[in-house]
């Protein structure tokens, strides 16, 4: 699978070398944060774009939320419910790579819909 | 900035590998069929993990063909029923329908998806629709093993509803509760693991003495299981005594508490060892297995569940095909709508990298059920999965339970908390607001 993997880079390099660059940077494999940041979305909504209740986190000042995460791990937010329990199960690097991804998305909601899916 | 800007970003880079994959392959290199031109992909089954795994793949890769295979126009959400019967919430805001789903792109058939075809990568519909495919993601849900449990069959549930498939059941159930007489006595009988919503039966029980304690408070509430320990046991057996005094009477396996039979005609259940309880409310959670499809498609085990392959959540049986949801085999990850959403986004980038001739990512599931034993009554249990040589484990130190004894303001966060997650669940999955 790596040589495979390789093979294509070597190829999409020699063939058509505008890809290179596309292939080398592929989020699938290398960024870590937006795949881990997908599992908040079932509470805090889809980007971190709650609605109302579970706090939102797109944007997010970024020291803020990773002062917040770290504090989770390390159970020192009295009166937290699930968070501790979730945060432990990532590591403190990980917890840093969410606050500068969710710090970096725009809080603002482009478009929703109502319970037919259907636009307001 | 727009909402899906930095997965568009994503989707580029993707693409910039499927061009070069298409390339290589006019060139005789052996790649995937996704690289000769957009991969298609069928889904079957509009549920969280089905329609989160239709949103998270066309949101990563937007020129990817997208198929989503349901029967109903509108699909009612097994969580939150409970609520329903407790009067906390209304059926319809349990329901959400697929116009999102198809302004992103996905194409959503209603029909019914009859048989897969693994050699010729095809799908039959029963609108005689033959399907094709590159990948296919089964996320059928489970079905009621009918007969399992003695006097346990689909005739049996019109009168001892089951309720564990949201709809007709889920009304009928009500119906019965409502012409209760005060005093009555309602029985639920749980199974054995695995099956649906580990906690349900026990919020189940939790929303009936709700209601009973508001409309009918003489009535008698109890839970007849087959299992000696369930999840959040100690939070649940607290929030009842809590909330409603000697109501709810909880009776295991080792006091006698599995049921054998069922006497539906007559709401009669007799135990393991002999005794009969006779309900005026009888409430049958029975066996279950993997829905339909995962049966004919031979992914499913003897077990009657889907054995996957951790990573990526591709059936260990036939290649090409991936499974998420209840349907799997994927302990100690629960049966959850929580964890179905979750696996479906793991499941999608495990397919774009499949089809783009790469490994899949390392991944990392939660989960968080919510239970509500009472309006301002919230409970949970939180989990973190990862795969670990090669087996899905909790990460070391991770999860647990809600506190126990916690004070009333946690209690009310967390029945407040469940309430939003549901929206925010909704709003990931169908891109609905209710």
């Amino acid at each position: 699978m790596r040589r495979h993997f390789t093979a294509v880079v070597a190829l999409a390099i020699l063939v058509w070398p505008a890809l290179a660059p596309a292939a080398d940077e592929a989020g699938l494999l290398s960024q870590r944060a937006p795949a881990l940041a997908e599992s908040c979305a079932a509470c805090h909504g889809p980007d971190g774009r709650a609605q109302a209740g579970i706090p939102p986190l797109a944007g997010n000042p970024e020291a803020v939320m990773r002062a917040q995460l770290l504090a989770f791990r390390n159970n020192e937010i009295p009166g937290a419910t699930v968070m501790p329990r979730l945060a432990r199960g990532f590591s403190e690097e990980e917890l840093k790579e969410l606050a500068a991804w969710f710090a970096g998305l725009d809080p603002e909601e482009e478009s929703g819909s109502d319970s037919n899916g259907e636009q307001p | 900035m727009s909402r899906f800007s930095h997965d568009r970003r994503t989707a580029l880079k993707l693409f910039g590998l499927t061009g070069a994959g298409a390339l290589l392959a006019t060139a005789g290199f052996p790649l995937m069929a996704g690289s000769v031109g957009p991969a298609r992909v069928a889904i079957v089954g509009g549920g969280f993990g089905g329609a989160t795994a239709a949103r998270y793949l066309k949101r990563l890769a937007p020129e990817l063909n997208v198929t989503l295979i349901e029967p109903l126009k509108r699909y009612y959400t097994c969580p939150f029923t409970n609520l329903y019967l407790g009067g906390l919430r209304e059926f319809d805001s349990l329901g959400h329908g697929y116009d999102d789903l198809r302004r992103l792109g996905v194409n959503v058939v209603h029909a019914r998806a009859e048989s897969v075809d693994a050699d010729n990568r095809s799908l039959k519909l029963d609108d005689g629709v033959d399907l094709k495919w590159d990948r296919l993601v089964l996320s059928p849900g489970i079905d009621i093993r009918w007969g399992a449990l003695e006097g346990y069959d689909r005739a049996a549930s019109e009168l001892a509803p089951h309720a564990w498939q949201a709809g007709e059941q889920t009304h009928l159930l009500k119906r019965q509760l409502e012409a209760m007489n005060d005093g009555g006595t309602f029985i639920l009988v749980a199974p054995d693991n695995p099956y649906r919503c580990p906690p349900g039966p026990y919020e189940r029980v939790s929303m009936v003495a709700h209601y009973l304690s508001r409309h009918k408070p003489r009535s008698k509430v109890l839970l007849l299981d087959s299992k000696d320990a369930f999840s959040k046991q100690p939070l649940f057996l607290e929030g009842w005594r809590e909330n409603y005094g000697e109501m709810v009477e909880w009776v295991g396996r080792s006091g006698d508490g599995r049921v054998v039979r069922v006497d539906a005609e007559r709401r009669e259940v007799e135990t393991e060892f002999g005794e009969i309880h006779r309900a005026d409310v009888l409430n049958v959670v029975p066996p279950q297995q993997a829905g339909a499809i995962a049966h004919q498609a031979n992914v499913a085990g003897d077990s009657g569940w889907v054995p996957i392959e951790p990573h990526t959540f591709q059936s260990r049986k036939v290649p090409g095909i991936y499974v998420i949801g209840d349907a799997t085999e994927a302990a100690p990850m629960p049966k959850s709508g929580f964890v179905a959403n979750n696996q479906a986004k793991v499941t999608a980038r495990a397919i774009l990298a499949d089809l783009a001739g790469l490994e899949p990512p390392d991944p990392r599931w939660t989960n968080t059920c919510y239970s509500v034993i009472a309006p301002e009554w919230g409970i949970t249990v939180a989990n973190v999965f990862e795969v670990h040589d090669g087996q899905l484990r909790e990460v070391p130190g991770s999860g647990g339970i809600s506190a126990l004894g916690a004070p009333a303001r946690i209690r009310r966060n967390e029945a407040r908390f469940a309430e939003s997650w549901y929206a925010g669940i909704a709003l990931d999955t169908w891109g609905t607001r209710s």
